[in-house]
């Protein structure tokens, strides 16, 4: 495993020997080390079942949710370790936002999908309430398609827009981390290019990790990149390294589609 | 033709001929419960059906006024205590105690519940409420409509509730939803058809219920919203008349026996259509 010292940004979160376990018996996580740098991209790859979506799931503890499934080791934010306890679940979740494989939109109206989220957190008179949900849509590059219909139902848009709401309703309440969890996996090319370009450009105000199953995209958005097969976490590396010399064997076998 | 397919569709055909036969048979029954109902109700349907009161025997005129309102009355007081209840509880069972032992145990009981012949729960509440109150009273009656529409809601609910898919509830605690706003303002949401489609499936089962009735509200030849007396109602009026010789007492049944079941089939009408609704969505 590498040394992780290299990475030169501020570390925004940090895994310590991190293990998880889905019940009892084996872990599905072992021994995980990394650092996510701040306002980097990290993409996790991996064939499938190899932890990478679970290790995102750790990272905003969505794994509380459900009973059994517990975490060991150390995940620090900022320094602060979130796995303890004492860690307040929504504030949490407030600072790292999350946007998931299947476009989720709530049964509300555009508008309201971003005011209700934004109104979760902040009490704001309606004329700069209107101005923070056109600023989320506008940061999703949604604003141009939607703004004459905002007071439609948001799932009458298509899977494309539903994702971009997705991510329009995470930017609005201002966190600090975003997770991605196979953003594109249900979308055509079109709206994957866009969401890409959309990753791209959140870079520069958020820290980003995001699950991929297409090592294009890994290696089209993310300045790191990070290789588990197993649940373990087998190389970490720059990803234009990773990506034209990687240090171990299984890591070229995966991305030049030996296995996996 | 391959002997062995052409055997297979032989088999197949007498099966299907089985299945129609077995459709036709059932529905047949049904068309003619409903023919006869239609035939007897609307040969003596008058609008006094609807102004006037239930008559005493033997006389030429009267209609059900008082027992359609008493009907409302305790149907309106059984769903409107038995309703929260059940949504509150199918809800603590879909959302908060999803993965919990004690969830099972109350699935199987309202399983029970839902099952148990509403006599029963007539019973039941005649014991519980008519006897320490001293008498029979549409306070009685509501009640046991109210114990019986419960389960009918509580398994809706939870039904409904559970096929919200899990990604919407982890999406809205992604962005640090509190659970409760998780559930009134996205699941309740996501599930709306559904539970209302159940709220109407309970009224619908109530509103004809007989059994419960004879034990609790009992009947009232006369107007009275008092819910602490005897209360006149569809179901047992239409008990009491259809068993005496008197023809207009028969007729005046039929007609009631109409109005219920119009009223049972335009609420399951409208449940079919919002559920039909929210799945075309």
């Amino acid at each position: 495993m590498n040394d992780l010292s290299i990475t030169e940004p501020a570390t925004k979160i940090a895994v310590r020997n991190l293990h998880f376990y889905y019940g009892g018996g084996k872990p599905a996580l072992k021994n995980i080390n990394l650092s996510l740098g701040a306002n980097q991209v990290t993409a996790f790859i991996g064939p499938s079942g190899c932890g990478k979506s679970t290790l995102l799931r750790v990272l905003n503890r969505m794994y509380d949710l459900y009973p059994n499934q517990r975490a060991e080791g150390e995940v620090l934010l900022d320094g602060e370790n979130i796995l303890s306890p004492k860690q307040d679940l929504n504030l949490l979740r407030a600072r790292i936002g999350m946007v998931f494989q299947k476009p989720t939109p709530f049964p509300m109206t555009i508008y309201e999908n971003i005011a209700f989220c934004i109104r979760l957190y902040e009490k704001l008179p309606k004329s700069e309430l209107d101005g923070r949900v056109e600023k989320a849509l506008r940061s999703a590059a949604l604003w141009d398609e939607v703004k004459d219909k905002l007071n439609v139902s948001g799932l009458s848009l298509s899977g494309g827009q539903q994702q971009r709401l997705c991510i329009a309703r995470t930017v609005a309440i201002k966190p600090e981390v975003i997770l991605f969890d196979e953003p594109c996996s249900a979308l055509d090319p079109i709206s994957t290019a866009k969401i890409e370009e959309l990753i791209d450009e959140l870079s520069e105000s958020y820290t980003i990790a995001i699950v991929t199953h297409n090592m294009q995209q890994a290696a089209r958005v993310s300045d790191m990149t990070a290789f588990m097969y197993l649940g373990e976490l087998i190389e970490f590396n720059e990803t234009t390294k990773m990506f034209t010399s990687p240090a171990q064997q299984r890591t070229q076998d995966y991305i030049t589609g030996r296995f996996g | 033709m391959n002997p062995l397919y052409a055997r297979r569709r032989r088999k197949s055909a007498i099966a299907m001929m089985l299945c129609v036969g077995a459709t036709v048979f059932g529905l047949t029954w049904l068309v003619l419960i409903l023919a006869t109902l239609f035939w007897n109700g609307l040969a003596g349907f008058t609008l006094d059906v609807f102004t006037q009161m239930t008559p005493p025997p033997n006389a030429q005129d009267g209609g059900l006024l008082n027992a359609i309102v008493g009907s409302l009355i305790l149907t309106g007081l059984g769903i409107a205590v038995g309703a929260p209840i059940g949504v509150l509880a199918g809800t603590f069972m879909a959302e908060y105690g999803r993965y919990s032992k004690l969830t099972s145990i109350i699935r199987f009981i309202n399983d029970i519940l839902l099952s148990a012949p509403s006599i029963i729960i007539g019973l039941f509440v005649y014991g519980a409420v008519v006897v320490p109150m001293g008498g029979f009273s549409g306070l009685a009656g509501a009640i046991a409509l109210a114990v019986i529409a419960l389960p009918v809601v509580v398994r809706t609910t939870e039904d409904m509730l559970l096929l919200v898919p899990i990604q919407l509830r982890e999406a809205a605690a992604a962005l640090g939803m509190p659970r409760s706003y998780v559930i009134k303002r996205v699941t309740w949401q996501a599930a709306r058809t559904g539970l209302v489609t159940g709220l109407l499936l309970a009224v619908a089962r109530i509103s004809g219920e007989t059994a419960p009735l004879l034990f609790t509200a009992l009947s009232n030849q006369f107007w009275s919203v008092d819910l602490l007396k005897t209360m006149a109602n569809l179901p047992v009026t239409i008990n009491n008349f259809i068993n005496n010789p008197d023809p207009n007492w028969k007729r005046l049944a039929w007609s009631g026996a109409l109005i219920i079941t119009m009223a049972v089939l335009a609420l399951n009408i409208l449940a079919r259509s919002l559920s039909a609704r929210s799945q075309s969505k």
